[in-house]
């Protein structure tokens, strides 16, 4: 452990030659973002750039910030009152907190999925074609058919429910309304997608299923997710950046982050001294 | 001093010997257990207070039940009484004129001093009064007895090992229980006089007569055709919620959906004053302004359609009363019925589906509009039947702006009568209890009870399954 990383300051590390390529650029780039709710500060001075097509799996401690973090990410927290954002987050070029940018597309392009499965009270159908349609992404029926095959069976649920599209989505089992809730986010044609913690409602079979399908949808997006427990970090991702006290302490290949981090605290969290 | 005593208002002086009662028995039996609860080694089984109040609660049960009984047959048992004492020339009277001569006795009594000149009746009344003393000091008596026993015994049953506290417990239990029964024994009482003064009126007046029958005029004894009453009840009821539903509604979105915090911390509770004010000032409202207001927009159509070409002679009837200054006005009454309502409801949709919304890329209005207000829907629908049954069963603003003439006529601007505005118009007044014309009262009363039940009932039970459908 050398001696920068003992003190309090925010420890940034320098981006590894590792295994993980960032590619040509991040797909989101975020540069010292703050957050502030009521005036008081949630978030401090993150740069934490986000490489497409890979999971990003942010983690730490209870209240560490990294949900209010990732919610800055499609501007979720608008909806907070007393909530402000400082900073860019750079995505295409443009900062998504510009006044250029509207919140609405934004949200359609980086999508989520909650801690909650919250399935819309109406039937399974109409839960994927909900988006689709206030995007005007379907010519027609058919093609609205289409669409909700497409994404059910991407989400891995399609085989479960291909015969009861019409039940209301509330009527399905926690794993299988969370996968509903996957494929509602990828209905949109999302490039992003965020996930606050998928699992937390969830049972370990219907963990493993969503976990099998976040590997799965790595390939065609890129993926952030927020996780409590350790062991989902290191199975789904491939990045890895530990929060505390709403500060960045380390970020790095997820291997790197759980074998040897560089941080003291990391250490101590991930081997379960504290969190 | 003893008959003095018998003259007091006796119910009142039973309250007095409750409470004396009461106090003495807590002290007796906290008394007692102080002298047993720090001495001996043993644990008592119950603190000292929980034995005065098991003594409390011993002692005040046969005052209560003797208080009770005394309400209800001090007055008949005296009247009996003296029935037995009236001399022989009485027996000429029937059973119904013997009673109201009782009756007109007993009056006299309540009033000390009442000499009416008339010998046999001043007689009669002071005897009556001598009985009542009799009984009222009896009573008394009975109370000081039956309570200091029960009293007494409650004592004497205490000692260390005694479960005070559990008697206790259950009493305050049975306490409760009774006051939820009475609740529930009003209202079945109240619907029982209700259904059995209705049937002796349809034993008068056929039921098909009075629930189909076109002509109303129940004054004089005429007509009891209801329909006109049911329709203008309607109609008015139809305006109301015309407004009502639409303003109530938006107002609720707004309010939940769109004003930050410091605009609803005021604006709620304002809207909910509106619930506040009675509604004979409403009535005022609609007499003086919104009637005349209504009127004079009638008689503006009335000239202006005949300077168009449109219309002949005057369209409308432009009454200085009129159906649609009082729906109006009583739409303006019930907004805060469905506002406040809605409110909660829009308000109980969990915050994680207007998120799925957004996160989805949906804009405020689509996600207010198609998420959160069809979540809503029936606890919003619940809201509007609430609003409905209270229109319905409104009657002050009715009263002062809709008008008493009983008909079924299309036109707003005509004055209408409710079921409400008839029954105030039945009972007021002179009224001898068995003619149908205030029998009809009652009738139009089951009707209106009845008609606003299911609204509540249909109410309750959807709010009911929307609340499970949401923890």
């Amino acid at each position: 452990m050398d001696g920068s990383a003992a003190g309090n300051e925010v420890v940034v590390t320098p981006e590894p030659a590792g295994t993980l390529a960032l590619g040509d650029a991040p797909r989101m780039d975020c540069r010292n973002v703050n957050v502030f709710y009521s005036g008081k500060q949630a978030i401090f001075d993150v740069s934490l750039p986000i490489p497409d097509r890979s999971v990003t799996a942010l983690i730490g401690p209870s209240g560490c910030g990294k949900s209010t973090f990732l919610r800055c990410l499609n501007r979720m927290n608008d909806t907070i009152e007393g909530c402000r954002v400082e900073g860019e987050i750079i995505m295409d070029g443009k900062d998504i907190n510009s006044p250029v940018i509207d919140p609405v597309l934004l949200r359609s392009r980086v999508g989520m999925v909650f801690q909650k499965p919250n399935p819309f009270p109406k039937t399974i159908y109409e839960n994927i074609a909900y988006g689709p349609r206030i995007h005007g992404l379907a010519q027609g029926r058919e093609d609205l058919d289409e669409i909700v095959e497409k994404c059910l069976k991407r989400a891995g649920l399609w085989e479960e429910v291909k015969d009861r599209l019409t039940v209301p989505g509330t009527s399905l089992s926690g794993g299988q309304q969370q996968r509903l809730c996957i494929a509602r986010a990828i209905a949109v044609r999302p490039e992003v997608i965020l996930m606050d913690e998928p699992c937390s409602a969830l049972d370990p079979i219907a963990t493993a299923r969503i976990e099998e399908l976040i590997d799965d949808l790595r390939k065609r997006y890129c993926i952030v997710i927020v996780t409590h427990s350790m062991q989902q970090a290191a199975r789904v991702s491939q990045r890895a950046a530990f929060f505390h006290l709403g500060k960045l302490v380390e970020m790095g290949d997820t291997d790197q982050i759980f074998t040897s981090p560089r941080d003291r605290r990391t250490e101590d969290y991930i081997t379960g001294r504290f969190g | 001093m003893f008959s003095q005593l018998g003259h007091l208002p006796m119910d009142f002086l039973l309250i007095v010997a409750a409470v004396i009662l009461a106090s003495l028995g807590f002290i007796a039996g906290r008394l007692k257990a102080e002298t047993f609860a720090f001495a001996g080694e043993e644990r008592t089984h119950s603190r000292p207070n929980s034995h005065g109040y098991y003594v409390l609660m011993w002692a005040l049960v046969p005052a209560v039940t003797i208080l009770l009984a005394y309400v209800a047959f001090a007055e008949p048992l005296s009247k009996a009484w003296l029935r037995r004492e009236l001399p022989a020339g009485f027996s000429v009277l029937s059973r119904g004129e013997l009673a109201s001569y009782l009756d007109a006795v007993a009056r006299a009594a309540h009033i000390k001093g009442l000499v009416t000149g008339e010998h046999v009746f001043d007689t009669v009344t002071t005897r009556y009064d001598e009985i009542l003393g009799t009984v009222n000091l009896a009573t008394l008596g009975l109370v000081a007895v039956l309570s200091g026993v029960s009293l007494a015994w409650a004592r004497a049953r205490l000692g260390p090992r005694f479960r005070a506290r559990v008697h206790v417990e259950s009493g305050l239990e049975w306490f409760l229980f009774l006051c939820a029964a009475l609740a529930i024994a009003t209202t079945v009482g109240i619907v029982a006089s209700l259904v059995f003064e209705s049937m002796r009126f349809f034993a008068v007046v056929p039921a098909t007569d009075f629930l189909f029958g076109t002509e109303w005029n129940a004054q004089t004894n005429a007509a009891f055709g209801a329909l006109p009453l049911f329709f203008g009840t309607f109609m008015i009821s139809f305006f109301a919620m015309l407004v009502a539903a639409p303003v109530g509604l938006y107002a609720a979105i707004y309010l939940s959906e769109y004003a930050g915090a410091k605009v609803r911390a005021v604006v709620k509770p304002i809207l909910e004053v509106l619930a506040g004010i009675p509604t004979v000032v409403y009535g005022f409202f609609a007499l003086l302004v919104i009637a005349p207001a209504v009127r004079a927009g009638a008689l503006w159509l009335n000239t202006s359609l005949v300077e168009w070409g449109l219309a002949h002679g005057p369209v409308f009837a432009a009454q200085p009363t009129s159906a649609l200054a009082a729906g109006l006005v009583m739409g303006i009454m019930v907004i805060p019925f469905v506002s406040s309502l809605s409110d909660d409801v829009i308000s109980a949709v969990p915050q994680s589906l207007r998120d799925g919304a957004y996160a989805v890329g949906a804009t405020k209005s689509e996600a207010v509009r198609q998420i959160v207000l069809p979540a809503a829907l029936p606890g919003i629908i619940a809201a509007l039947l609430l609003a409905v049954s209270r229109a319905i069963g409104e009657t002050m603003i009715v009263v002062m702006a809709a008008g008493h003439r009983a008909r079924i006529s299309p036109d707003p601007t005509s004055d209408l009568t409710t079921i409400t505005v008839q029954i105030v118009a039945l009972l007021t007044g002179e009224s001898e209890f068995d003619s149908p014309k205030t029998l009809s009262a009652f009738a139009l009363g089951l009707v209106l009870f009845l008609v606003t039940l299911v609204f509540n009932l249909v109410a309750l039970g959807v709010v009911r399954r929307f609340r499970e459908k949401y923890e």
